[in-house]
């Protein structure tokens, strides 16, 4: 079951998630976020997590049309297996460079080194790209990892630190406010604006972290 | 080429945005106030899509290094051009040496200065505007400093009428005592309380001092949910009113994340976020029902308009410029 919802005059949120996240799910959104894109109606077909949002024209544009559109191709959409790319971001853990590994740690009931092998033993999947230019949502993250946010986002929180947040893992593509836990940070650069592909991970990567000593 | 003679974090090379660049996770951006900009760039016979600067603190001064036509609109406020006062929302040529002053408005709060032929700073992901999170786009990424030299394009026409010209009817500001903003009900509007639906249209929402590009955070009776919602991240469009657990409203402006986990009570509609761009901070706002008919119906509405006066301005051009 999908629910459709308005978001303004010139969007349509289609909402597939029912409980927790689905990995079928997420396939499906990804092949009719596919579909939608390449209509010549749609602005942009925007995954989220087990939901998808739908851009148009509403100038030129029947919402009813485009609403009826998004309904055929979740119809047709199979849970698709894109071809993984397998990526690894090198990480140096805790001290200066993770100031919240300690909480973390704590809540996920584990030394500072077992919860980094908690983290460098998972295998990550980009399940959505947003927020921040360059910000991969990862699924996949070991649940005892999974600290709720801080109930105040920090204000600022560094490019390239490893964050961990709501059973995520991410890495920050630029400086900016955070809710997420900081426990590391990589040396790779997550989005350059002048390349011809401008984010580093995309859509279905396998993402694995690798330890920096 | 224009030189900017006044430092601030807050303005900033603007155009129509990046709509196009979602799925990379970077914010639609653009100017605050599209119709404003726009309006500016018809007056001069720019294209649409043609940069100008978004100024949000005042004053502000730049010099003219050339000969140039340029329309300042947006925001009402003292305009001096070398001293002179400039009628609202006009274009007029500046002599090469110029300096154009524009004061603190005393309607509104952002003014768009655009320049025949745009500002030329390259196009960085299919736009010019300046997005300051990322750190690209505009000038070196980063707000406009005392000192920037900024360089002009070709201009598309011969320029304006020799003593200028301007809107005979203006771009529409808040209303003096409430800005009134239409909103479409958005994907969890059901999940809050009757009481919350009812504060929502019916109480006056105040505008806090956390009011910048990313975000207008309101102030007002706290909206409550009928039960805690755990959404997974979604995408966001600029307009959205989201309600985090305290129940204050923030409304995303023109660069929110593309993506966010809030419960979002409702939209305001693209016509009408403008008029929030163009709301004081203690300012109070009320959100108006209406349908998605007639939001599309407004928006069909505006373009037609401008689509009109652009048509006007460009006869006036042929009919008043010496050839």
């Amino acid at each position: 079951m999908i629910r459709l919802s308005m978001a303004g005059t010139g969007a349509i949120l289609l909402d597939a998630a029912a409980g927790p996240f689905d990995a079928a799910t997420q396939r499906r959104i990804w092949a009719a976020a596919r579909a939608l894109g390449g209509a010549p109606s749609v602005v942009q077909a925007v995954p989220g997590v087990n939901n998808l949002l739908v851009t148009f024209d509403a100038l030129h544009t029947e919402p009813d049309a485009v609403e009826q559109l998004i309904r055929q191709a979740w119809a047709a959409a199979a849970a698709e297996e894109i071809p993984a790319r397998e990526v690894e971001i090198p990480v140096t853990y805790g001290g200066a460079f993770g100031e919240d590994l300690a909480l973390v740690a704590k809540h996920a009931g584990l030394s500072e080194e077992a919860t980094i092998a908690a983290h460098l033993a998972g295998r990550y999947s980009v399940a959505a790209i947003g927020a921040m230019a360059g910000f991969a949502y990862m699924t996949g993250l070991d649940p005892r990892l999974a600290v709720p946010r801080r109930d105040t986002p920090r204000l600022s929180v560094e490019c390239r630190a490893v964050v961990v947040g709501g059973g995520q893992a991410g890495v920050m593509p630029c400086t900016a406010p955070s809710g997420w836990h900081i426990i590391g940070r990589t040396t790779l650069p997550l989005f350059d604006p002048h390349r011809p592909d401008p984010g580093f991970l995309r859509i279905g990567d396998t993402v694995r972290f690798t330890r920096v000593a | 080429m224009i030189e900017i003679r006044a430092n601030s974090a807050l303005n900033t090379i603007q155009d129509r945005g990046r709509p196009r660049a979602m799925t990379l996770g970077v914010a639609r951006g653009g100017a605050m106030d599209m119709l404003a900009l726009a309006c500016g760039n018809m007056l001069l016979g720019n294209e649409p899509d043609a940069a100008g600067i978004e100024i949000a603190f005042f004053p502000f001064r730049l010099r003219f290094l050339d000969d140039r036509a340029f329309a300042v609109t947006g925001a009402r406020g003292p305009v001096r051009l070398d001293g002179v006062d400039l009628p609202p929302d006009w274009a007029v040529i500046a002599r090469a040496g110029q300096t154009l002053q524009c004061d603190a408005p005393t309607e509104g709060c952002r003014t768009y200065v655009t320049i025949a032929g745009g500002i030329d700073v390259p196009l960085v992901l299919g736009a010019r505007a300046t997005d300051l999170k990322g750190g690209f786009g505009g000038l070196e990424g980063r707000a406009l400093q005392k000192g920037d030299r900024l360089p002009c394009g070709v201009p598309a026409t011969p320029g304006v009428p020799p003593h200028g010209y301007g809107l005979a009817v203006r771009c529409p500001m808040p209303d003096a005592d409430a800005t009134r903003v239409r909103v479409l009900p958005a994907a969890e509007y059901d999940d809050f309380t009757a009481e919350a639906r009812h504060a929502f249209f019916q109480t006056a929402w105040r505008l806090t001092p956390s009011a910048n590009r990313t975000g207008y955070r309101l102030e007002g009776t706290p909206l409550a949910q009928q039960r805690p919602l755990n959404l997974f991240s979604h995408g966001i469009v600029p307009g959205t009113v989201q309600v985090p657990p305290a129940g204050q409203p923030i409304v995303q402006m023109a660069d929110a994340n593309t993506c966010g986990g809030y419960p979002k009570i409702a939209t305001i509609i693209e016509s009408d976020l403008r008029l929030l761009a163009q709301t004081r901070v203690q300012g109070s706002i009320r959100f108006v029902e209406t349908t998605r008919a007639d939001a599309i119906a407004a928006l069909r509405a505006e373009a037609r308009d401008q689509a009109r006066r652009a048509d006007a301005f460009a006869h006036l051009r042929r009919m008043l410029i010496p050839a």
